[in-house]
């Protein structure tokens, strides 16, 4: 997906990151802000006061400072939404700094003009019913402005209507309005801490987690320095691929606690909940990569699942989901059959290469499973299996562990709740789990020493 | 009046003894400072967390903490600040000013409000235990969202059973404001007499005693969903993890006005002290205040604007929320207009006071900004709502705490604080604090989530300067500890007058510098002439 990866990108200094996408929006947004040009003498003629010329300041200097490197204010992001909800938040960012220049201008020549050391002698009043109606009526009035644009956004977001090119509502013969109708869905379910995505109706999903160079950047003692990885903290291992131009449904819910999707780009986050599906939509008006975060926090690892979505043509990524088609194939075929180099081209059929489930080797178990249990287990329960305090229990002479494998293989497929111990059974493949009890089984002083085979998996989660 | 208080003044009958002094005590005065020093000190712990907080966000990678550890640093460094420095230390000046400003000899319940001070430096011994206990302190954040605070180990418990307490503890206090107030004005002491203060206080205590016990109801389901099996909040048992959010904000909306109106109240009292000219508005003030306490019952699922509630919904809390920024840009305007044409000084509390309405005021335009759910579709759970809540709380909130200390402890303690040395910790805090909080507003506009231990490397030089603004604005407050005690100690300082400051009205500048043990207790009329507000409305 190299070639759709344009919109984020680095110069060659290692230690400057300059975001591509922040720095032209930025210029897109100044020469905007620049066209409005009753704002911009609001602002000027405003410049007298001394909050006003603190406010210019702080602005130059954050001005200065977003031009050499850094975003600092909102995206207007890629989608009709972002642009709308960038508006608003300009509308209501210039109100209440309008507002902010007046009653502090006010406030500031009252501090100079007003001193006892002036010889001023203080006034006696203390009230005044006019004045009162005034900023009681006034305040109503700039609400209702800016009620109006946003309550449209609202609809736009929550029940999106067809708009013409003019950006009209369209309606019909009875004057309803037409909802928009939904090209493709996509269901994102969080799980402590990566996301899984399915692509409904096309029996394509995809698992995205933090990506393994900044994975080992930001450990404790890295063995990767973070100024080397290009997007820390930002890149995932698969990334979400989704066509532009296309009205998405986006479908959301959790596997264990509560996440939140969020991409900047798109205008919106909205919360993954267990035994939720919510419901968003978004259209990309523009190819590229976008990246964002979970943003309720769900953990030790809150701050380490990121998502990345690669916005390509409508070409790109009908060719894109019939690779996965064949990539979904290859992956269940791998899993069962256990040959990782034998070629297995896009025509070859599931039926062809899964003859039969083959028995796996102890050796092939332990290497498996302990590639398995440094991706999935080791966050938690450490590599050296010591875990972390109650939260996270040591797996290293557990009960659980080095019991009965029917226990220790319903543990690991279903989970055990009310405790930060997920379910694997829906993320990982049969053989994997196998592979990865089997591991936990026979590692550091572990005394089950025995094998778990994927047949025993399959069994359990079936049972 | 004060003839007879002077004539009390030399033999007040102070009990001897550590622990009839302290321990035993139900004297309002006592209590009142037994809550500062408790608020102090839990202040401090708070903000030493913060400052962990501050040092692992110095530069991106992970350095000094793990990231297990670190949610429990924001964790309990919230229920700290919300439950141990804030909402303490306004109990604190209630306990002190309240009989005073009403002429009251002391609280209307003596005992239970000694008992409603000594349940909390218990409920917070248990809260911070959970530090040292296996498995560490509460990690979910302070809003205690489910499923995942059910993740938690044993703190749980603690955590709930030390919320009990302190929801315990405030709803004593607020029935104890309550009673005060309605029943222990001294004649003459209408309810539009009263300094705002004891207004704001008053409307406060009815807000703890209505969303306190719902606090407590929500806690109590986390406790059964997690021990004894029911699913209240739990989807595959029939629950609901969203209910939570909802019990939890219909607390928590009134929540953050119980920490903010009596701020108002200070500085009500403060403005027009400086200002030499009565408060502004003084009847729309307390009608303002009193519309804030409704509309914080009915707004508060703003705080849940991604959590995927219906259109409809999304739409009323939305116009329900921006409405709040009426009756406070009436306080707003109110301030000003108290200032406008007064003869003004700037001694240290007035330079708070005026720090505070320009800095809350930034925190309340923020709000505004939130208030429109589909932008708040960008800004939730970012650190442009961290800006927001700490400009409302450390510069809204914990400003008129420290202006009210240094209005009133010439008053406590009988000597004047070092004005100067008062001066450098206001400008050295001011300026530090707008270096801290204000680049999180870049920072979460940029697009950095809240509560997360590491960061791309795009949000590094915000962060830079946020941590040194910490240091710095931390570091203020220790040097503050200091000039509290120097003005205990009544080193380098002079003896207060009775009236202390030039333009004060209020009973409590009619009695001796340093308040006698006992004050009030003859029941004579308060005087007009002694009052700041003789409303005839």
């Amino acid at each position: 997906m190299s070639k759709v990866d344009s919109q984020t990108q680095r110069t060659s200094c290692p230690n400057v990151h300059i975001n591509m996408a922040i720095l032209t929006d930025y210029a897109r947004h100044k020469e905007k802000l620049e066209g409005k040009k009753s704002m911009n003498k609001t602002t000027i003629s405003c410049n007298k006061s001394l909050i006003g010329f603190i406010f210019t300041v702080f602005g130059l200097l954050m001005t200065s400072m977003a031009h050499a490197e850094y975003g600092y204010n909102l995206t207007e992001g890629v989608t009709d939404f972002s642009q709308e909800v960038y508006g608003l938040h300009m509308i209501v960012f210039w109100i209440c700094l309008v507002i902010a220049v007046l009653v502090f201008g006010v406030m500031f020549y009252s501090m100079f003009a007003h001193r006892k050391s002036k010889g001023v002698k203080a006034a006696q009043f203390s009230h005044s019913t006019t004045a009162e109606i005034i900023w009681t009526v006034i305040p109503i009035l700039i609400l209702v402005v800016m009620a109006i644009p946003a309550t449209t956004a609202l609809i736009n977001m929550e029940a999106p209507r067809q708009l013409d090119e003019n950006g009209k509502v369209v309606v019909d013969a009875d004057g309803n309005t037409i909802p928009i109708q939904m090209e493709m869905t996509i269901k994102v379910t969080g799980y402590q801490w990566k996301w899984k995505y399915d692509y409904l109706g096309e029996g394509v999903s995809i698992i995205s987690s933090l990506d393994k160079l900044s994975n080992a950047a930001r450990q404790a003692n890295p063995t990767v320095k973070l100024e080397d990885v290009e997007n820390y903290l930002l890149d995932v291992d698969n990334p979400l691929v989704i066509p532009v131009n296309t009205n998405i449904r986006i479908l959301l819910t959790a596997n264990d606690v509560i996440h939140s999707w969020w991409v900047p780009e798109f205008g919106w986050k909205r919360d993954a909940i267990p035994g939720y599906v919510n419901e968003a939509w978004t259209n990309v008006k523009k190819i590229g990569t976008y990246r964002g975060q979970c943003a309720e926090l769900c953990g030790k690892d809150h701050g380490f699942m990121p998502i990345v979505v690669n916005v390509v043509s409508k070409e790109d990524y009908t060719a894109w989901l019939s690779d996965q088609k064949v990539g979904e194939t290859v992956k269940v075929v791998t899993a069962t059959n256990n040959n990782n180099d034998e070629v297995i081209t896009p025509e070859t059929t599931v039926a062809e290469v899964v003859a039969e489930p083959v028995e796996w080797t102890q050796a092939e178990l332990m290497t498996k499973g302990q590639e398995v249990y440094n991706m999935e287990c080791a966050t938690c329960h450490q590599t050296s299996g010591e875990g972390m305090g109650e939260t996270f229990p040591a797996l290293k002479g557990s009960a659980v562990v080095n019991g009965s494998i029917e226990e220790n293989i319903k543990t690991v497929v279903f989970g055990k709740e009310g405790t930060a111990m997920q379910s694997f059974g829906g993320r990982l493949t049969e053989s994997d789990i196998a592979a990865a009890i089997t591991y936990t089984r026979n590692a550091w002083d572990n005394t089950a020493k025995d094998a778990v085979q994927p047949e025993d998996v399959k069994k359990i989660k079936n049972s | 009046m004060s003839h007879a208080d002077t004539h009390d003044h030399d033999h007040d009958h102070k009990p001897k003894g550590f622990v009839k002094r302290w321990l035993m005590t139900t004297n309002h005065k006592d209590i009142g400072t037994l809550y500062l020093i408790f608020a102090f000190a839990m202040f401090i712990l708070g903000g030493a967390l913060a400052m962990i907080i501050r040092l692992e966000l110095f530069q991106p990678g992970l350095q000094f903490v793990q990231p297990d550890f670190f949610n429990q640093l924001t964790t309990m460094h919230a229920l700290i600040m919300v439950f141990g420095a804030v909402m303490p230390a306004f109990v604190g000046f209630a306990n002190w000013m309240i009989p005073i400003m009403i002429g009251a000899p002391d609280m209307a319940l003596p005992r239970m409000n000694n008992w409603s001070f000594w349940i909390l430096p218990f409920a917070f011994t248990m809260l911070v235990s959970t530090f040292f206990m296996d498995g560490g302190a509460p990690a979910a954040g302070w809003t205690l969202y489910p499923p995942l605070v059910l993740q938690g180990g044993k703190n749980l418990a603690f955590a709930v059973f030390a919320i009990h307490m302190l929801g315990i503890s405030s709803i004593m206090g607020a029935i104890n404001v309550i009673a005060t107030i309605m029943n222990m004005r001294a004649p003459n002491m209408g309810y539009l007499k009263m300094p705002l203060f004891v207004w704001t206080w008053l409307i406060t205590a009815f807000l703890l005693i209505a969303v306190m016990p719902v606090f407590a109801g929500a806690v109590t389901m986390l406790l059964t969903d997690h021990y004894f099996g029911t699913t209240f909040f739990n989807a595959a048992g029939g629950g609901d993890p969203v209910l939570f959010q909802h019990i939890f904000w219909f607390f928590g909306h009134p929540e953050v006005y119980i920490m903010i109106l009596p701020s108002f109240g200070i500085i009500s009292e403060i403005l027009p002290t400086f200002s030499r000219k009565p408060l502004f508005g003084y009847v729309s003030m307390v009608y303002a205040t009193a519309a804030i306490a409704f509309l914080s019952f009915i707004v508060w699922a703003h705080h849940m604007f991604s959590v995927g509630m219906p259109f409809g919904g999304e739409l009323y809390f939305m116009y329900a929320t921006m409405l709040i920024s009426i009756p406070t840009g009436v306080k707003v305007f109110n301030w000003v207009s108290t200032m406008w044409k007064g003869a003004m000084t700037f001694e240290t509390p007035m330079l708070w006071s005026i720090a505070f309405v320009i800095l809350f005021t930034i925190g309340g335009f923020s709000g505004l900004m939130m208030a429109i759910a589909p932008v708040d579709f960008q800004y939730h759970d970012t650190y442009f709502i961290v800006a927001h809540f700490h400009y409302v709380l450390v510069t809204g909130a914990v400003f008129a705490i420290i202006a009210g200390v240094y209005y009133w402890i010439p008053k406590w303690t009988g000597n004047m604080y070092s004005e100067r040395l008062g001066k450098i910790h206001f400008w050295w805090s001011t300026i530090s604090v707008n270096v801290l909080f204000f680049p999180q507003h870049f920072l979460g506009l940029a697009g950095m989530p809240r509560r997360i231990p590491d960061y791309s490397t795009q949000f590094a030089e915000f962060n830079m300067w946020s941590s040194i603004g910490g240091f710095a604005f931390g570091l203020a407050q220790v040097f503050f500890i200091w000039i509290v005690y120097r003005t205990i100690k009544g080193k380098g300082t002079t003896k207060a007058t009775d009236r202390v400051w030039e333009g004060a009205k209020g009973l409590e500048w009619f009695i001796p510098s340093p308040a006698p043990h006992h004050t009030f207790q003859d029941g004579e009329p308060v005087k007009d002439e002694q009052l700041a507000h003789v409303s005839s409305h």
